[in-house]
């Protein structure tokens, strides 16, 4: 089954590019015989270019030539130029690419009304041509920025038109959340004007702050630094660096923090393309995390974040590993779900684990955690029997919890500080069709979500009485 | 006769191979313990029953394996084939790519219909291979999309298109702390739905069979695939060959026995198994039992509705003669004397023959409806069982499935009552109103049961 990554944007194509990296490695080192496989169909094509570059598909045997499946949007050419000309050049199809010179200014309304209305055919075309490659899609995958104009509006665009092409394929959506000191001044207008395309438009959102990435990336190199863990921490993983993708010169400085979201895409998506005792695959994640269509806002969690030289982990080391999920040095997102209510929790996890360590895990965990009073056993798990690369397992953690409530208020909070001076409003107002309204709309659209944060809030700690059975007549 | 095992979704997949190497390996092994005539005659009546006989080739299960998804498929079919003893036929399995997404409403309302031809298909030449069909073996979990979905829609199909035909309906209850966590309402809507088509569900709950694996196989880091082995077990301790009473040949339609005896009456279907005893392999060596003794566990595992042959409760006894029946008042009586319906015991192993069974026709044990002639049957065979010396199994029709019942019904109808994941439902063509008749309908057999 294929989900179709759409990289939308600076950001979205950074983090789309260590993805398809991190990706074609981590299939290298499982797939030793180099046979055109499900696992690797998921992700990639395999041309036929002994005729050319745009030979026919080759749907089993040896692997000839690899192009991913995705689609690369970018009004601005800087990011996607980098990547045909870099070492991934040969996994895009110039047909999978869409880009313009201009940019979006890091104005939502240019990304989303300009260029949504003057790119939307050739988007069509392009996802058309795509789906068409697929045998099976099972759903969209949206990687941006929410700050910027191109990812954020742009992106936000696509996923609209995702729905009314394809309404029953499910659209997921990894969102970058500025931080508080975004050198993007309007980066609040940006982000309420994508929420609101969130909110209603997308099945699923994982939402990554920044700040949480810095944080884990600064935490990895003072561990490295300090030489603390000593010979048992290798610096080289698919976590930390790209070394061995062939790339010279000096890391970028997103690079360690986008390999971490390609890291979470890897794993998201691990369960659909290997085999395990009990899979899990993305529509399974939609179905069980999201209670109530608008509550669709997952914390994500992920460890290990550092390569073990020792690989014969013995169970205490498993265990660290749940309890690290759940401690915040390794979320996505600065939030708090220990103090807050989960509505569902997903776990998936991968390597050499079976249901008993899971089951043991679970009942450890459970008392520290506050579940909503219908869902008290809100557990959705996962096993993937192939681990990453360079690791004996690991777990990715999705919460669907009441958490992300702060982060939304914050950012209706740096919203209102602008829009209450009319800061900079008259770039938006400036592009055909965005009127005051959208404006209105949007910071409502984000006051009524975090609304129904507050209603889940408020019956959380009280007493719990079970509705009456129904009654049947003996 | 034949008997032909569905498949349905990973469940199904994962447990249906671990069965029919059971059933292999049982039957061409040479640990039977009996004379070279009994065991060809036993070796014999299970080929029939589930293989069919290619010429030079393997035998290939009689089996259609369904998925929505097709990596188990995959996987499945090529570990039989490495097994060397058996295999699948390479025709009759059926998957797509996208599967159902844990949402019974994908399985049954949107899978059922879009692939019923060509899954029916696929039964319909299982059953051409076969001289005699009796009947249906279906796989399947309740907690999922497909085998549960899916599952019950392709029950209907099988009661519609071999309305004369036995079908028994493996049910695995989900561990009660997630594997999903809409695996409540996915449970209730298969349950209740299964109930319609069905002749008997033969259930296998999760967290027993875990506790099997801990506390008497000694396994550690216990796998599905382990929990998996235990249940081909059970499965094959009942499904097996056994004589017809007092006959010296192999019964022929097992499961039209097995409805026969134990579901006397339609809205009492639930039957669970019990199977002792249960050992690593490596300690079958140096224990011995006696049938005595194993039927005296079994007999008080069933009254005290206890799930394995350790902690039983000792101190349970059915009601003396002239005491209250229990009905009266069973709203808020607890329940800890399990009434029986009908039960069945199959013993396997040296001098099965003359064992004594009079403690299970003792009437306190039955609702007043048959005598316990008619409650109580057994199915003998000196031939011993997947190297264990002697083995007993009980398949009960009674209470022992009433609390899980009344927990799945009970958790769901919580979230339901805030409506929580059903818009993931009607998405998909089933409404409040479907749910509503579900929960009407099982608590309409919470409540039979309850009161027997």
């Amino acid at each position: 089954p294929a989900p179709l990554p759409f990289a939308v944007g600076q950001c979205g194509n950074q983090v789309g590019c260590r993805f398809w990296d991190l990706a074609l490695r981590e299939h290298a080192a499982v797939n030793k015989k180099g046979i055109y496989d499900e696992a690797l169909s998921s992700f990639f094509r395999n041309i036929d270019t002994r005729s050319g570059s745009d030979g026919p598909d080759i749907y089993k045997g040896k692997i000839c030539s690899l192009k991913a499946r995705a689609l690369l949007i970018d009004m601005e050419e800087g990011v996607v130029n980098e990547i045909l000309q870099g070492p991934l050049r040969d996994v895009f199809d110039s047909k999978q690419l869409i880009t313009d010179v201009s940019g979006s200014g890091n104005n939502w309304a240019v990304g989303h009304k300009v260029y949504g209305c003057q790119y939307q055919e050739s988007i069509m075309e392009t996802l058309r041509k795509s789906a068409e490659h697929c045998d099976c899609l099972q759903c969209f995958f949206i990687i941006h920025s929410m700050g910027g104009g191109t990812g954020s509006g742009l992106g936000t665009f696509i996923l609209k038109l995702l729905e009314d092409e394809f309404p029953e394929v499910y659209r997921f959506v990894t969102s970058v959340y500025p931080s508080g000191e975004d050198d993007v001044i309007t980066s609040p207008y940006n982000s309420v004007l994508a929420m609101k395309e969130l909110n209603e438009h997308a099945d699923c959102v994982l939402p990554i702050e920044n700040e949480s990435l810095f944080d884990i990336v600064n935490k990895i190199n003072q561990m490295i630094n300090s030489g603390k863990l000593g010979s048992t921490l290798k610096p080289n993983s698919l976590v930390t660096s790209h070394a061995g993708s062939a790339k010279t010169g000096q890391e970028k400085p997103f690079d360690a923090m986008n390999n971490i979201v390609a890291n979470l895409l890897l794993n998201l998506t691990s369960s659909a393309r290997f085999e395990g005792s009990l899979n899990m695959d993305l529509n399974e994640i939609s179905m069980n995390l999201v209670p109530f269509p608008r509550l669709h806002y997952l914390v994500s969690s992920l460890t290990p974040l550092y390569t073990l030289a020792d690989v014969n982990v013995p169970s205490r080391r498993l265990d660290q590993m749940f309890s690290d999920a759940f401690s915040r040095d390794h979320q996505l997102i600065r939030a708090d779900p220990k103090h807050s209510l989960y509505l569902a929790c997903a776990l998936l996890v991968r390597g050499n684990v079976q249901v008993s360590d899971l089951r043991r895990n679970i009942e450890r965990l459970k008392p520290s955690l506050h579940f909503v009073s219908w869902n008290q056993e809100g557990w959705k798990t996962g096993l993937c029997s192939v681990p990453p690369v360079g690791h004996s397992h690991s777990l990715l953690a999705l919460a669907n919890n009441t958490c992300v409530k702060p982060t939304f208020i914050e950012l209706k909070d740096r919203f209102k500080k602008l829009y209450k001076k009319k800061a900079h409003l008259h770039h938006y107002l400036h592009v055909d069709g965005m009127e005051q309204s959208c404006f209105s709309e949007a910071i409502s659209s984000l006051s009524d979500l975090i609304e129904e944060y507050n209603e889940l809030d408020a019956m959380k700690g009280g007493p719990r009485t079970d509705p009456s059975r129904l009654k049947i007549a003996t | 006769m034949s008997i032909i095992t569905v498949q349905l979704g990973q469940c199904g997949n994962q447990i249906g191979p671990e069965v029919f190497s059971v059933l292999c390996s049982d039957a061409c092994g040479t640990h039977g313990l009996c004379s070279k005539k009994e065991n060809e005659s036993y070796c014999g009546a299970c080929k029939e029953r589930f293989f069919c006989e290619e010429e030079s080739e393997v035998p290939a299960a009689r089996a259609v394996l369904i998925d929505m998804e097709p990596k188990v498929i995959s996987q499945t079919l090529s570990v039989a084939a490495r097994s060397g003893c058996w295999k699948y036929d390479d025709q009759s399995h059926f998957c797509q790519k996208q599967g159902s997404g844990n949402n019974w409403a994908n399985g049954y309302s949107v899978h059922g219909p879009r692939h019923k031809e060509a899954i029916m298909n696929l039964v319909q030449r299982e059953a051409e291979k076969c001289d005699r069909l009796g009947g249906f073996f279906t796989i399947m979990s309740m907690a999922g999309g497909t085998g549960s979905g899916l599952g019950a829609f392709v029950t209907q199909c099988l009661r519609d298109d071999f309305p004369t035909s036995f079908i028994l309906n493996h049910v695995i209850w989900p561990y009660g702390t997630g594997e999903v966590i809409v695996q409540n309402y996915n449970s209730v809507l298969t349950l209740s739905h299964l109930y319609q088509s069905s002749d008997a569900l033969l259930v296998h709950e999760n967290d027993v069979i875990h506790k099997i694996c801990a506390q008497l196989m000694n396994i550690k880091q216990i796998s599905f695939r382990d929990v998996n082995q235990v249940i081909a077990h059970q499965l094959g301790s009942v499904l097996q060959p056994t004589h017809t009473a007092g006959g010296s040949h192999y019964s022929r339609n097992p499961l039209g026995d097995l409805m026969e005896t134990l579901v006397p009456h339609p809205e009492f279907k639930m039957l669970g198994l019990r199977n002792i005893p249960q050992m690593p392999e490596n300690s079958l060596a140096y224990s011995t039992f006696t049938w005595p003794g194993l039927i005296k566990h079994l007999r008080q595992m069933l009254i005290a509705n206890a799930k394995m042959e350790e902690g039983i409760d000792w101190q349970v006894r059915p009601p003396g003669p002239g005491s209250s029946t229990p009905s009266s008042h069973s709203t808020n009586k607890p329940l800890h004397f399990n009434t029986s319906i009908a039960n069945l015991i199959v013993l396997r192993g040296k001098d099965a023959h003359s064992v004594d069974l009079g403690s299970f026709q003792d009437p306190s044990l039955y609702t007043s409806w048959l005598t316990p002639q008619d409650a109580f049957k057994a199915w003998k065979t000196p031939r011993a069982f997947n190297k264990y010396e002697k083995s007993a199994s009980l398949v009960s029709n009674s209470q022992f499935l009433l609390k899980p019942l009344d927990n799945v019904v009970g958790k769901a109808w919580n979230m339901f009552a805030s409506r929580a994941y059903i818009h993931q439902y009607t998405k998909f063509g089933i409404e409040e109103e479907d749910f509503l008749d579900s929960f009407t309908a099982l608590e309409q057999i919470i409540s039979s049961y309850t009161l027997l």
